[in-house]
């Protein structure tokens, strides 16, 4: 693929080219074989179908007539339950930032989405960053009408420019994929980013802490040794290729999609944090990124305390 | 999908109507609701605008709602604007031995939804159920506790 594609492809979709992602063959040793080839082949497929960051494309109407459906799941098959809701400012752009449990399937994503459009109204614009790899999958273009655009800062600017609520999860693919028995440590893998993008937007944080999702598969191993092994960093931003036991695959490597056991999802919005206001004029990110953590950790603790069986809840 | 239940209450229907026509009440009797805002400046009355929400499930449904139609002291009925479409309507009627019926009728849906949207109405039937029934038992004590107090009232104005 010629170079110049490549970097317009990564543009497009909001994010700045850089050698390490959007030119693996800058990086790569110049290998001939015929793996590294189908491997630069694969990834350059993936970027090509990244569809164009478009905010337009969030779509109220589809979101309404697509509410009960996901009610039922939310309701029915994780028990939702989300609290808090009233911490989030009514107008205006927010920062939710929550910590990432159950795999590719991220219930406690769909969990929270459906509770906050049916609170604010299909009206408010709320978008989601989900990984490359989320929105190129084929036949997934629905996650785009819910608000789902590409995991990258320009396009977090974009949607927190427009007024909108934008819901990040920093720990991302690294926190997702955390074996189950750390189902209840909010491990965001130091990425820092959303404080700086806050602090840039000038717009409040306000922490989405989660329990539940990463007992919905049994989570074995991130496998990021594996990932390393297989240069999928480097060439789809992937820096894990997890193996959990769950169904219908019994074992399953990568997680291309799994049917999540029925686990009670528990999500507690915390109140919205002004980071001027709360550190200063000119708040130090590690301060303010140390602070989050043990806001975050302290709610997810409680609520672990609360449970009292696995998937029960 | 339609939710409809009655009870009789020891007061007039006037009693009522004071009640229920006024929003800054509706915490004290309505079940199941989480939020409840008057929006707009008309606070009562035809054209009332109201924001609400309650839970069902997963999640707190509701939206903006109109008051459409305002016939004191008898009935007044109200719909949605946004969020959830949903129609409701309280019907007053005197009773025998100067107490008063009380409906509640709610009905609501999402157009457009197709068969999740049905399966969805039906699988939160019971719930909603369960709020109009809890919601006319606690009007009902409500008033008959008012009722209560002012009886006390009088008959403590006439002894002093």
């Amino acid at each position: 693929m010629p170079q110049a594609d490549t970097s317009r492809s990564s543009r497009r979709n909001g994010h700045e080219p850089t050698a390490a992602v959007d030119d693996p063959g800058a990086t790569a040793p110049r290998s001939s074989s015929l793996v590294d080839r189908a491997w630069r082949e694969l990834a350059g497929i993936v970027r090509r179908r990244i569809p164009r960051a478009d905010l337009d494309e969030r779509d109220p109407d589809y979101i309404r007539e697509q509410l009960p459906l996901f009610w039922l799941l939310s309701s029915v098959w994780f028990r939702g339950e989300v609290r808090g809701l009233g911490n989030i400012p009514d107008e205006g752009p927010v920062l939710l930032v929550g910590n990432h449990s159950g795999g590719n399937m991220i219930p406690d994503t769909m969990v929270f989405s459906v509770a906050f459009s049916t609170y604010f109204g299909v009206e408010r614009a709320f978008f989601q960053l989900a990984h490359n790899l989320v929105l190129s999958m084929p036949g997934l273009s629905w996650p785009r009408k819910f608000g789902t655009v590409a995991a990258s800062p320009n396009n977090a600017r974009q949607a927190l420019s427009s007024g909108a609520a934008l819901l990040v999860y920093p720990g991302g693919d690294y926190e997702v994929h955390r074996p189950s028995w750390q189902g209840n440590r909010v491990d965001f893998g130091g990425r820092k980013g959303f404080i700086r993008l806050a602090l840039e937007q000038e717009v409040p944080i306000v922490p989405v802490v989660a329990i539940g999702g990463q007992e919905t598969a049994l989570f074995l191993t991130r496998g990021e040794r594996l990932a390393q092994l297989l240069s999928l960093d480097r060439l789809f931003r992937l820096k894990v290729l997890p193996i959990s036991l769950s169904l219908p695959w019994v074992i399953n490597i990568g997680d291309f999609g799994h049917i999540p056991l029925p686990a009670k999802i528990t999500i507690e919005t915390l109140p919205a944090i002004d980071l001027h206001a709360e550190f200063g004029p000119d708040p130090d990110v590690d301060e303010v990124y140390d602070h989050l953590m043990r806001l975050m950790q302290d709610a997810l603790d409680a609520l672990a305390a609360e449970r009292r069986f696995p998937v029960l809840g | 999908m339609r939710i409809k239940d009655d009870i009789v209450v020891a007061a007039q229907v006037e009693a009522v109507w004071a009640i229920i026509s006024d929003p800054e009440r509706v915490l004290s009797y309505m079940s199941g609701v989480t939020r409840w805002e008057i929006a707009g400046d008309v606070r009562t009355g035809l054209g009332a605008r109201y924001r609400m929400l309650f839970r069902i499930g997963a999640a707190e449904v509701g939206g903006l709602i109109e008051i459409v139609e305002f016939s004191a002291p008898l009935e007044f009925a109200w719909t949605s604007v946004t969020g959830l479409d949903q129609r409701g309507r309280w019907r007053l009627r005197p009773a025998p031995g100067g107490r008063a019926r009380v409906e509640l009728r709610l009905a609501y849906g999402i157009a457009g939804a197709g068969i999740s949207g049905w399966v969805a109405e039906h699988i939160a039937a019971p719930s909603v159920s369960g709020h109009v029934r809890q919601t006319l038992r606690q009007l009902g004590r409500l008033i008959e506790q008012e009722q209560l107090r002012e009886r006390a009232a009088r008959r403590r104005a006439l002894l002093g």
